[in-house]
């Protein structure tokens, strides 16, 4: 008795340093932040009362919808192909052949560095004139966009930018593969199953968890994509990389409109809360679980 | 007979197609770091010249020194972010260790419904704390200072870090806790003495992925730091591309090896980790 009541105290003894965190950090700014977005709060001295009267001028704010968009866009093609790309490298490279671990070492690089370094590596491969990108295309003949200077091209270019960086994905999928069991494949050969079968009907279905958990990440890292936009082309041209974030950037730490800020932030929240939601919703169509079975 | 050896030709051919598209796709991966480091050796007059060389006419090493030195204090920003990731990675090791000790080993009343709001922080989007974040940090004058980049991401997030942990815990048979308890250790002993020596492994990838994050961490920095002196390497990155040397692309590229380099290093020397840490990782489904 006394050692149970005992260690619940020691229990939330240690656990109290992320509470109390939580509390500060998040619970509180997270309520903070939608009693701010009722206000027109523009630092420094502006703060009054003003009901949804943000939420209103963002419905009609033309580089809100914008922001969207381009964000939907992006989320859109950089999501699935970042699956489907993952997937098919971790394929390859969970084949047993001599001196595979140097090959994953090499595309798993890319994803071990980010940010700001990345940002300008890219903006000189996607230079129209002197970049690698449109020089590789040239090799084949293909005259090369102009990328980052063009409306219509800005998006895919970040998009194949953060194909480029599939490698972080790419691991968790080889751990997914490296978890189906040997039999599963040794039966289906007995069977006289081909590779072909063999994936859809055993790896795909088995990956499909692994698949889940990184779909939910990459929805919500996807809807909040900044630092290439803010590094390589500013939300240009013709705000065609006016990413959501990037303009709540604006809006809260370049004009310092706080309340207009808050009411973007809370509407990104709730996007991605809607998405997250319909995915675990679906998920049941679509993804194995192996505890179904028992 | 026949049959055997053109199969065995299949097999080498085979074999040959996969080592064909391996070696595309790694040269594919690898060309932009070579892109990197030819740009970051070529001399300034011979920048941007049409033809396209992969390889410049001379590989000027002092490249690297001017870039780190001359135009902006490169060194003082390398210190900041050695200290602000320094830091960080101690506190975070620390509290999320502690953290889900408590999570995996103890039983106390809500401890499931406090471990769904944890992982359900995970799904959170940053943006929506910093705006009351920034508000009452700046009220607490804490603008201009590391705080802001530390304390509410070593107290309060760390989702992943705590999940990771408590799996690995889950790993560690309960038979140690009850015979240390038996021994009359105290909880903290358990943790501390018994526990954490065995989970070496484990806090290496949540230090390697605090590392990389921290290292390379741009939105927080760029919102709250404004002293140049305090910049941090990433800030100083885009001071340099957005100020007047922002043309001298070269230099641009040899401080961006030499900032990317030590997560290169990092991730050389403890790739086997990160690989394990996120099998267990992937525990998360379900």
């Amino acid at each position: 008795m006394k050692e149970i009541q005992r260690e619940e105290i020691y229990g939330y003894l240690f656990v109290s340093p992320w509470l109390i965190g939580y509390i500060l950090f998040i619970a509180f700014p997270v309520v903070y932040s939608l009693v701010i977005s009722l206000y027109k709060y523009t630092l420094p001295f502006t703060i009054k009362f003003t009901g949804f009267s943000n939420y209103k001028e963002i419905f009609y704010d033309p580089l809100f919808r914008t922001a969207l968009y381009n964000t939907a866009y992006y989320t859109i093609l950089a999501v699935p192909l970042g699956i489907i790309a993952s997937i098919i490298i971790a394929l390859i490279l969970n084949m047993k052949l001599k001196g595979i671990s140097y090959f994953r070492t090499i595309y798993y690089m890319p994803a071990v560095i980010s940010g700001v370094a990345v940002s300008l590596l890219w903006l000189v491969l996607l230079d129209p004139s002197s970049g690698l990108i449109n020089y590789l295309l040239s090799l084949l003949h293909i005259r090369g966009p102009v990328w980052l200077q063009d409306p219509k091209w800005a998006k895919p270019a970040l998009i194949i930018m953060s194909l480029w960086q599939s490698g972080g994905n790419m691991i968790i999928y080889l751990a997914g593969l490296q978890q189906i069991p040997e039999q599963l494949y040794e039966a289906a050969t007995i069977d006289g199953a081909n590779s072909w079968y063999k994936f859809w009907r055993i790896t795909l279905p088995l990956l499909t968890p692994t698949i889940f958990l990184s779909l939910v990440l990459s929805i919500i890292g996807s809807f909040q994509i900044f630092t290439q936009a803010y590094i390589m082309t500013g939300g240009g041209p013709l705000n065609s990389t006016l990413f959501y974030v990037l303009y709540l950037y604006q809006k809260g730490f370049q004009s310092f409109e706080m309340g207009y800020a808050s009411a973007l932030a809370w509407i990104l929240f709730v996007v991605v809360l809607v998405l997250t939601i319909i995915v675990f919703k679906t998920s049941w169509r679509w993804v194995y679980y192996e505890a179904e079975v028992k | 007979m026949k049959q055997k050896s053109s199969s065995k030709w299949q097999g080498m051919l085979l074999l040959t197609l996969k080592y064909i598209v391996l070696i595309i796709g790694a040269i594919l991966f690898l060309l932009p770091f070579l892109f990197m480091l030819s740009m970051s050796l070529t001399d300034s007059h011979e920048l941007f010249q049409i033809p396209f060389r992969l390889i410049p006419r001379s590989l000027n090493w002092l490249n690297y020194k001017e870039a780190w030195t001359e135009n902006y204090p490169f060194n003082l920003f390398l210190k900041n972010t050695i200290f602000v990731t320094g830091i960080f990675i101690l506190g975070q090791v620390t509290v999320c260790s502690l953290v889900a000790y408590s999570f995996a080993r103890l039983r106390w009343r809500g401890r499931n419904l406090l471990f769904t709001v944890l992982l359900s922080t995970l799904m959170l989007p940053a943006q929506v704390v910093i705006i009351p974040q920034f508000i009452y940090f700046s009220k607490l004058g804490w603008v201009n200072t590391y705080y802001p980049l530390l304390i509410p991401w070593i107290f309060g997030r760390g989702a992943f870090p705590i999940f990771l942990l408590r799996q690995f815990y889950m790993t560690i048979p309960l038979d140690l806790d009850e015979a240390a308890k038996i021994d009359g250790a105290t909880y903290f002993q358990i943790y501390y003495k018994i526990l954490l020596p065995l989970l070496k492994p484990a806090l290496g990838v949540v230090a390697i992925n605090g590392f990389m994050f921290q290292w390379n961490n741009f939105f927080e920095p760029l919102i709250y730091i404004n002293e140049k002196a305090k910049f941090t390497l990433a800030l100083g990155l885009r001071m340099f591309q957005a100020g007047e040397f922002g043309t001298y692309w070269n230099f641009l590229m040899a401080d961006s090896v030499l900032v990317a380099l030590p997560c290169f290093i990092i991730f050389f020397l403890f790739q086997k980790y990160l690989v394990q840490g996120t099998i267990i990782g992937g525990g998360l489904k379900g």
